[in-house]
């Protein structure tokens, strides 16, 4: 009697829990593999916070991607490369058709999946990071390194001060020096700068500073001595206000000192005070909270106490708003991606990579995501896996970021050269066949 | 009861000294054998190969490379993951330069080149002790980080100073699965513990130790120090270089020489801390310690505290708690994991009648 019991008991369960698994809407898993611990959680928490805000304000306002739940898990990294693998093999099974996307925000873990996400079919982003010539798309059909690389970048960087000097001609015989965090990431920057160097006819003065970067003496005595015309900082973490400050003890103007996207956000004005007054650095996202996406987010997540950040006045700062910028291409390529795999469906990981193949945010989808001049219009195609390559100036004015300029173009035949010759290389290197972007649907 | 050597005798002197006296632990050691051998690669998922057993094997290795240098030769070093990037590097740079190069003698050359690098960097013990001996070896470890990023050569010349293991292939099978990439590792590294495990019973383990126990009275009773130092350091770097080349080829698949930072070298050092300073079986654990305890308070403490506190403080928080355990491990058992184990045999021999 008790055992039959038991099993009439258990059939109810299941029949229950069966049902109440047919109906329950689809859910799209996206794995994050995230610091907020560390030497650079102070990116890390901004840029996540954003991120997992902006897919909120999509589960809050629009109901999800066409009626699909968007779900997150949040793994610790700690910004190194075995955790980060681990949270990657950890992540990538979860939810009903797996992990979405990857998108590390750290190099060396990015270098250390490259293989493993074209085996496991699930794509992998890395914007303003990552390795260049993956751009590359025919070799590296699985990685996208979006909007803009380290070496667009550079290029853009000598554009904007090309058009300040009042024309690219006139760099000639100029002085730029490369302030460069000593390792991987700093030294991404040698081969395009030289490149460019013998373009224009500028002098490229490279000085390295030692990680972490918190005592810059001799660096800048060198730079006095030499006098450079520009500065670019090409730094990371504590050596940005470092630099920073170092700049102002030796009197160099900060208007003429010019910081990567890595060097630009608040986490590296404040600390170094009113010496950053002038600083101007690049992003491929801009800071402020008053774009309507932004307000969107004060709004339906905030508004109804589902915000992430902590810190609520760090909405809207330039980590924030790049945590942003990754949720909207992460929710447009699943949304891309839905057109041909069908609305309202839970897709895999290799569906979203179509999705992300064929993104395409013109100047009208911006718009009606509230992000016009948020970030630069984007559009992906085999080939290329880059995009646009622009950045955004952006002065500190003491308190906050001014945008200064409109998107600033980089050399694209330039960059591009270099992205395909390096990827050729690797792909003799590895035996890979490059695909024909022609057959592709 | 089930855990008593009353019946088994010595007759002859090869049997008195083999590695597991005792036939319990001899038949434990095979059965833990069969079981990560065999059980484990056809049991588990690729999630815990990949991600959890490969690496603690890996590292298990690096600690036994540091513990014959630090536990057992009592010198101190602060070096071991700048040589496991030796290692890492130079395997990559014999199997790309070298046409037809096979995966195994790769791995050995590797070892030899870190070996010999452990030995140039080894030197100044001979004049140096104790801290000022770990500061030597940090010269090592930033040095080394150092040169590979500066040459591109190492890299190959690529941009980043990133390389990407070529395939596995030995005898014509490429270890592509996890499962192979595991049963590899773990042959490799059960070889190589056993052959550490030899190393320090013998002559020369014994020399290691009177030098490291009075380096004077180890002189004085005719050991050479130069010599004994110096292959301290080359078998230990021999060790770490192999796992390196491991951790390039069958875990990671890409490096770079950033990833050997001195945070690697201090977590293996905690390694051998936690686990036991001069043991080999305490390299194991420790290595286990180290890698499988965030990871588990990780998947733990978001699952309790996740939806009340923010996820900022959770991440904090198992740092915390991580320390909280490594300072309450140290506590209770200064001599490390290894120690709490010998105890455990010694209490379970006298089990169930401990007076």
């Amino acid at each position: 009697m008790k055992l039959k019991k038991t099993f009439v008991l258990g059939a109810v369960m299941a029949g229950l829990l069966g049902s109440g698994l047919a109906t329950a809407n689809e859910e799209q898993f996206i794995g994050l593999p995230s610091y907020r611990v560390g030497p650079y959680a102070a990116g890390g928490s901004g840029l996540f916070g954003g991120w997992i805000d902006y897919m909120q304000l999509v589960n809050e306002r629009d109901g999800g991607v066409n009626g699909v739940k968007l779900t997150w898990e949040e793994c610790e990294t700690e910004y190194n490369n075995a955790r980060g693998v681990e949270c990657y093999e950890r992540l990538k099974k979860k939810g009903s058709t797996g992990n979405s996307v990857f998108q590390p925000v750290s190099t060396g873990i990015t270098y250390s999946v490259l293989d493993k996400v074209a085996q496991d079919k699930i794509p992998m982003v890395t914007i303003g990071y990552g390795r260049t010539d993956a751009a590359d798309g025919r070799i590296f059909p699985w990685v996208f390194p979006m909007i803009t690389t380290y070496w667009s970048q550079a290029s853009a960087i000598v554009n904007y001060i090309g058009t300040k000097e009042g024309g690219m001609d006139k760099l000639k015989g100029k002085k730029i020096g490369l302030l460069y965090h000593d390792s991987a990431y700093g030294k991404e920057s040698h081969a395009i700068m030289d490149k460019l160097a013998a373009k224009h006819g500028f002098e490229v003065i490279k000085i390295a500073v030692a990680h972490p970067g918190n005592e810059q003496q001799s660096q800048w005595l060198q730079i006095r001595q030499a006098k450079p015309d520009y500065v670019v900082l090409w730094g990371w973490g504590v050596m940005n206000p470092t630099a920073i400050k170092a700049a102002a003890k030796t009197g160099f103007p900060r208007e003429k000192l010019i910081g990567v996207w890595w060097s630009g956000a608040e986490e590296d004005t404040i600390p170094a005070g009113p010496a950053a007054k002038g600083f101007i650095a690049a992003g491929f996202n801009v800071a402020g909270a008053n774009y309507p996406v932004v307000a969107d987010i004060k709004k339906h997540v905030y508004g109804k106490s589902k915000g992430n950040m902590e810190d609520k006045t760090r909405v809207g700062s330039v980590y924030y708003n790049r945590g942003v910028v990754h949720g909207i291409i992460t929710v447009e390529a699943i949304r891309k991606a839905q057109e041909k795999y069908g609305k309202g469906k839970a897709l895999t990981g290799e569906q979203v990579r179509w999705g992300f193949e064929n993104l395409n945010l013109d100047d009208a989808r911006l718009k009606a995501l509230g992000a016009t001049g948020f970030m630069p219009p984007l559009k992906i195609t085999c080939a290329d896996h880059e995009g646009p390559g622009k950045v955004k100036f952006q002065q500190w004015d003491g308190n906050q970021w001014k945008v200064i300029t409109d998107w600033v173009e980089s050399d694209r035949p330039l960059v591009r050269g270099m992205i395909e010759e390096s990827a050729a290389a690797y792909a003799k290197e590895k035996g890979i066949k490059p695909r024909d972007c022609s057959k592709e649907s | 009861m089930l855990y008593r050597e009353a019946g088994q005798f010595k007759a002859t002197y090869a049997e008195d000294s083999q590695i597991f006296p005792i036939r319990q632990d001899k038949i434990g050691f095979w059965l833990l054998m069969l079981v990560f051998g065999v059980a484990v690669p056809l049991l588990t998922n690729e999630y815990w190969l990949k991600a959890i057993l490969i690496p603690v094997l890996i590292f298990s290795l690096a600690a036994i490379g540091l513990n014959i240098l630090t536990g057992y030769a009592g010198q101190l070093s602060l070096g071991s993951a700048a040589f496991m990037a030796v290692g890492a590097f130079a395997a990559y740079n014999f199997i790309l330069r070298i046409e037809g190069m096979p995966f195994l003698l790769a791995l050995v050359l590797a070892g030899l080149t870190a070996a010999a690098v452990g030995i140039l960097f080894g030197l100044p013990s001979l004049r140096i002790k104790g801290f000022y001996l770990a500061v030597a070896t940090l010269a090592a470890q930033f040095f080394i980080v150092w040169a590979l990023v500066k040459f591109p050569w190492f890299s190959n010349n690529s941009s980043s100073g990133v390389v990407t293991a070529q395939d596995v292939t030995i005898l014509g099978y490429t270890f592509v699965s996890p499962e192979a990439k595991y049963v590899l590792t773990f042959l490799i590294v059960s070889f190589m513990a056993l052959l550490a495990k030899n190393m320090v019973r013998s002559s020369t383990g014994r020399a290691w130790m009177a030098v490291r126990d009075m380096d004077v009275a180890a002189q004085v009773i005719g050991f050479r120090l130069m010599r004994t130092k110096l292959l301290a350091f080359a078998v230990s770097s021999f060790y770490c270089g192999v796992a390196g080349a491991l951790y390039a080829y069958t875990y990671i698949g890409t490096v770079e020489p950033e990833g050997f930072n001195l945070d690697l070298s201090f977590k293996i050092l905690f390694m051998i801390i936690i686990g036991g300073v001069g043991s080999i079986m305490g390299s194991f654990l420790g290595a286990a310690f180290i890698v499988l305890l965030p990871i588990f308070l990780d998947n733990v403490v978001p699952a309790i505290f996740g939806d009340a506190l923010g996820a900022g403080f959770v991440s904090n928080f198992q740092l915390i708690v991580f320390g909280g355990l490594i300072i309450f491990f140290l506590i209770v058992e200064p001599h490390g994991l290894a120690r709490l184990w010998q105890i455990a045999k010694e209490k379970l021999r006298l089990w169930p009648f401990p007076h």
